[in-house]
């Protein structure tokens, strides 16, 4: 005798719902312990990415719950109330509805949602409405297409691209606080492990915080749409100790670099066009459409992270910057191979 | 099937369906609303934020006469409209002549207006924020006065050719909404522009 | 009961006529036609068709992504790609679809010969047609800022300064203006179209309360489109007026502002997206009690729901807006509206899981689209509560993750829903039913590919991906999770060919239909598959929501419990 076996629906739905968890569980795994190279939210290292997170943890236990049970009914029904291959063709009780059970499953998502709408309005708040103690670094990011301007207002210099900021301890916090303005078009700045994303608006001033609890790089980059090269224009956030903070800031405040076996670079960068977008402080330099190159070797990447700051690559993309950013705002120059030796010699002295 | 008919026997009064003509009309009211809030609120936006050149209150006269004109307007619709139904095609023409000359007369006094602006004052749609969401709203208006303008005169050229009917009454009442509806974005308009945000 | 009369017969040979006719006579009635099922269904076939272009685009912008540091387009062709993906798809691939659905079933439904202005049907019809070829003419205008083409690059939602003349050279902006204008006064025309046959045209004994589920849908997302076309409208006027008449409506050197420009983007934007899920909502109302077997659970509560929605969708616009700076209190506020948004929407799964519970489900192929459409809705509106949570979407906005959501919102609910709507009304269109093995291979082959790529395109952001770029930076553990979504692209290609392939096979060599092969309930299903040109012999007179159950079970009519 060939017997057939079949499940139960209950068995059905619970195989699915193990697939599912297993499913789940990797991948969150894989997600939530990522490399410290990852810019995950998951891995918050600031006060308003952690608000963000422990509010996300709380949203997502309660969508996972609702998940679960919804859609356990819904595999059920669809198993349990299939049409046997047996079926007399008879039509199954016409029900139209029912009150009970209307006000129960409209009753149960409303509190639900004020409970979730009063957990976000307290961490909206708490990040928007936050007070800066004395002690707070002042930035003020600027963006551009597709570079970032940062201007420390109080410290007297501005910088380009590497933002840095001194770590801050939770019992004498020392956030950074960064008014966010643009010269052109929206960009967004978001570099997730720190805070959430706050857009830069042509014609508006824009405030955020971030006050990292530990020392490192973090990376992120622009999050609005803003041109071609929207895609390279990244983000580095250099968090260090106090004291390597302030040696960094000195440096900053620094004027230019002079070396004697550079001055043909300069000379070069001087009197070509360079001067007209690039500023570098103490020369006759003074563009402000790209970005400040006084202390260009202090940082490790050119052209917004998109290439490692290496001679090499500083060569090319002085040469060609299509050749790191195809459709970014700056020209290739049609220098002579020695003019744009000397100037890339130049700038590489510029600590 | 398709021969037969499907009649579910019933005891029911039947149900009165408005008219077609009227129920399209007011969906367009509120398409065309919507355009306008948009404009209104752009201008109440920007009220005070011009960068340059004058200030509504410099230059801004209240369009008083026209105004009337254009209020009245409704008014003599509405006569024509009652007219129509009774049959009384003469005097509706007579209504509808009326209306038109009122509509017009608003036309050309917001033009001397506009010219005023232009050429005494310098403001042009590029010229500032006023600028710009002054003339887009009033112009805006001013184009559906316009296009109202063209459908009533459309409807005078057949009245006076004689095709014009008591039968036709219900679509000249689908007409008049439109004008009332232009009416009332004056109305709005004209509080806007120059009272509120003055 | 098949007799002459209802044998079906290709389309566009009316019965009793020849069956060749000039070719030239056949698409000249095509064009000149002011027949609603024509125009429905041509809407329709303009919609798929650009549902497969914009397909393409999304399969070319795929193939980019799927390793870091691809070389496989240009930057610039990247940009112009997903702005013609975002445009295509929701303006020329999923409204006239919706629209075509619309003014197809709206008059049979209600037992109407034709809508309420055929020939405002037919102008509604070619000006979005219009809009569309406008807008890839694009592609073949040249003398934009580089020269290959000059389709739009400034995303679907355009925003300004980026679209002012300074940073938008040359015409690529303009084209995606007129293309969406024009449109734009073809979707207000059948909205007008849509609510006021619905008012005004409905048989005897057809109140209100009477039509079916898909039509009160409708009704409410014509609303929507005449309360929210109309602001793009205005706006798209207010930048042409800024990018040739010297206005400063968003031009922030003038003192304009970028942020309005955004208000009056997202209050369109918004509920356009309900303008295209609440018909597919619609869809499922209907497909979904006649293969449970039972009527919709609450048809009452829901049409309330879907008043709610369509109320609570024009106040929730802003939150596409949450990083844009704004105070607490108004970050507060739209986050309220749009976590209410989320109750109506949630009684309506519920509903829908009413109407399966008890009953005794067929799952042919319109069904299981439409029951994974249901289940997909789940997750979607779930992304959706996770992103109403203001400071989550200060993270998670603009970044993959928002991409996976209104996927799963559009691919997972709304072209399922439309995919289950073709197997269903396919056969009262054509008169012939779609092969249902290969509709089988289809759904699952869909169902594979859209939970491979849309499943994981949340992880990378939540790994803080952005989008809209054209590529990424290896090492930031974005690689693998792009690759698998790439690779889901496959398995829904080959899906949709298969798909063409059964529509395509089915108008030949389908099974013949009948008039009502589903054993449904509404009025469509009372005439011949396909309907005649004046689709009912005599207007039907009816006194429930179910008049062919009334007909049917004269022993338990639904009037008597209504």
């Amino acid at each position: 005798m060939h017997q057939h076996f079949t499940f139960s629906s209950s068995a059905w739905v619970v195989m699915l719902g193990m697939v599912f968890l297993a499913a789940f569980v990797s991948v969150a795994s894989k997600v939530c312990l990522a490399d410290p190279a990852v810019p995950s939210i998951f891995s918050p290292s600031s006060t308003p990415a952690d608000s963000i997170y422990h509010l996300s943890l709380f949203v997502l236990a309660v969508t996972g719950v609702i998940f679960v049970v919804v859609f356990s009914l819904l595999a059920y029904a669809a198993i349990k109330f299939r049409r046997r291959t047996d079926d007399d063709g008879r039509e199954p009780p016409q029900i139209y509805g029912s009150n009970q059970v209307e006000l129960a499953w409209t009753v149960i998502p409303v509190l639900i949602v004020v409970v979730l709408f009063l957990a976000a309005a307290r961490v909206i708040h708490a990040v928007e409405d936050a007070k800066f103690p004395p002690g707070t670094v002042e930035v003020t990011a600027i963006g551009h297409q597709f570079w970032w301007e940062f201007q420390y207002p109080g410290q007297g210099f501005i910088t380009a691209n590497e933002l840095h900021v001194p770590v801050s301890d939770s019992n004498h916090p020392t956030p950074t606080h960064i008014t966010l303005m643009s010269a052109d078009t929206d960009h967004s700045f978001w570099v997730p492990k720190l805070a959430g994303k706050t857009d830069l608006i042509p014609n508006r001033v824009n405030n955020m915080w971030i006050d990292p609890h530990e020392t490192g790089v973090y990376v992120g980059q622009c999050a609005q749409y803003c041109g071609t090269q929207h895609a390279k224009m990244l983000l580095r956030v250099v968090v260090e100790s106090r004291e390597d903070f302030d040696k960094w800031l000195a440096n900053q405040k620094q004027p230019a670099a002079d070396v004697a076996s550079a001055m043909d670079g300069r000379r070069v960068f001087e009197s070509t066009a360079c001067v007209n977008c690039h500023t570098i402080s103490g020369t006759n330099a003074k563009g402000k459409f790209g970005p400040d190159l006084t202390h260009l070797m202090s940082r490790t990447t050119i052209a917004s992270g998109a290439a490692e700051n290496t001679k090499e690559n500083l060569r090319l993309w002085i040469k060609d910057p299509d050749t790191f950013k195809p459709g970014c705002l700056m020209p290739a120059m049609q220098m002579s191979e020695q003019d744009i030796n000397a100037v890339t010699a130049y700038l590489m002295t510029l600590h | 099937m398709a021969a037969s008919t499907l009649t579910v026997p019933q005891p029911e009064v039947p149900i009165s369906l408005p008219p077609r003509g009227h129920v399209g009309m007011w969906c367009l009211i509120i398409a065309e609303s919507a355009i306008f809030t948009i404009f209104v609120v752009a201008y109440l936006y920007y009220a005070g934020k011009s960068l340059s050149g004058p200030t509504p209150r410099e230059v801004l006269e209240v369009p008083i006469f026209i105004s009337i004109c254009l209020f009245s307007s409704s008014f003599t619709i509405v006569m024509g409209e009652k007219a129509i139904h009774h049959g009384n095609i003469k005097l509706f023409t007579l209504w509808l002549f009326a209306t038109i000359v009122l509509g017009a007369i608003f036309v050309a006094g917001s033009l001397r207006e506009w010219y005023r602006l232009i050429y005494e004052h310098g403001v042009t749609i590029s010229s500032s924020l006023f600028g710009t969401t002054f003339y887009s709203l009033v112009g805006l208006h001013l184009s559906h006065v316009i296009v109202g303008l063209t459908m009533l005169s459309l409807v005078l050229i057949f009245a006076l050719l004689g095709f014009v009917k008591q039968e036709h009454a219900e679509r000249m009442g689908v007409l008049a909404l439109y004008w009332h509806f232009v009416d009332t974005v004056w109305v709005v308009v004209l509080s806007v522009v120059y009272f509120i945000a003055r | 009961m098949l007799d002459a009369d209802s044998v079906s017969r290709p389309m566009f040979v009316p019965p009793g006529e020849a069956v060749t006719r000039p070719l030239f006579d056949r698409v000249h009635e095509w064009i000149v036609t002011v027949d609603h099922k024509k125009l429905g269904l041509m809407y329709v076939c303009y919609g798929l068709l650009f549902l497969v272009i914009g397909g393409v685009e999304a399969t070319l912008m795929r193939i980019q992504l799927a390793v870091a540091h691809n070389h496989f387009v240009s930057p610039q062709t990247f940009n112009q790609l997903f702005t013609m993906h975002g445009t295509t798809m929701i303006f020329f691939a999923a409204m006239p679809i919706v629209f075509g659905f619309a003014v197809y079933l709206t008059p049979l439904m209600l037992g109407a010969r034709d809508m309420a202005f055929p020939r405002l049907n037919a102008w509604g019809f070619w000006m979005s047609a219009l809009g569309g070829i406008i807008l890839y003419f694009s592609f073949l205008g040249g003398g934009g800022l580089y020269g290959a083409g000059s389709a739009p690059d400034v995303g679907w939602f355009a925003y300004a300064p980026l679209t002012s003349p300074a940073f938008s050279v040359g015409h690529s902006t303009d084209y995606w203006i007129i293309g969406i204008f024009i449109s734009g006064f073809g979707s207000i025309a059948t909205a007008v179209n849509i609510i006021t046959t619905i008012l005004c045209l409905r048989c005897p004994g057809m109140t209100l309360n009477r039509i079916p589920m898909l039509a009160w849908l409708n009704l409410v997302m014509a609303t929507q489109v005449l309360l929210a076309v109309s602001p793009l409208t205005a706006a798209q006027v207010m930048l042409m007026i800024d990018r040739y008449l010297g206005g400063h409506f968003f031009d922030t050197q003038a003192g304009g502002s970028a942020v309005l420009w955004m208000h009056f983007f997202w209050i369109f934007g918004h509920p356009e997206v309900y303008v295209l899920v609440l018909p597919a909502f619609g869809i499922l109302s209907e497909v979904i009690p006649v293969f449970s077997r039972k009527p919709i659970f609450g048809y009452s509560i829901m049409v309330v729901a879907t008043l709610a929605i369509g109320f609570i969708s024009m106040s929730v616009w802003a939150h596409h807006m949450f990083t844009v700076g704004m105070t607490s209190w108004a970050n507060a506020f739209f986050v309220a509206s749009t976590a209410a948004i989320a109750v109506p929407t949630g009684i309506k799964i519920f509903n829908w899981l009413g109407t399966m519970w008890g009953g005794k489900i067929i799952f042919k192929t319109a069904m299981l689209f439409c029951v994974g459409a249901v289940c997909q809705m789940l997750i979607a509106g779930l992304t959706g509560i996770m992103l109403s949570a203001a400071p989550f979407d200060w993270q998670l906005g603009n970044s993959y993750f928002v991409v996976a959501h209104f996927h799963y919102v559009i691919l997972g609910v709304i072209v399922f829903a439309v995919f289950g709507a073709i197997y269903y009304w396919y056969p009262k269109v054509t008169g012939r039913l779609l092969s249902e093995t290969l509709g089988r291979w289809h759904f699952w082959l869909f169902l594979i590919g859209f939970h491979l790529t849309f499943d994981f395109m949340h992880i990378p952001g939540i790994l803080g991906m952005p989008r809209r770029i054209y590529t990424y930076e290896p090492g930031r553990g974005w690689d693998a999770w792009n690759l698998i979504v790439s690779f889901g692209v496959v398995f829904q290609a080959a899906a949709i060919l298969i798909w063409v392939v059964n529509v395509f096979v089915s108008y030949y060599k389908g099974d013949i239909a009948g008039n009502d092969p589903w054993n449904a309930w509404t009025l469509e299903w009372s005439t011949t598959s396909p309907p005649p040109d004046y689709n009912f012999a005599e207007i039907p007179v009816v006194r429930s929501r179910r008049p062919l159950w009334d007909l049917k079970h004269p022993e338990d009519p639904d009037w008597k419990y209504e």
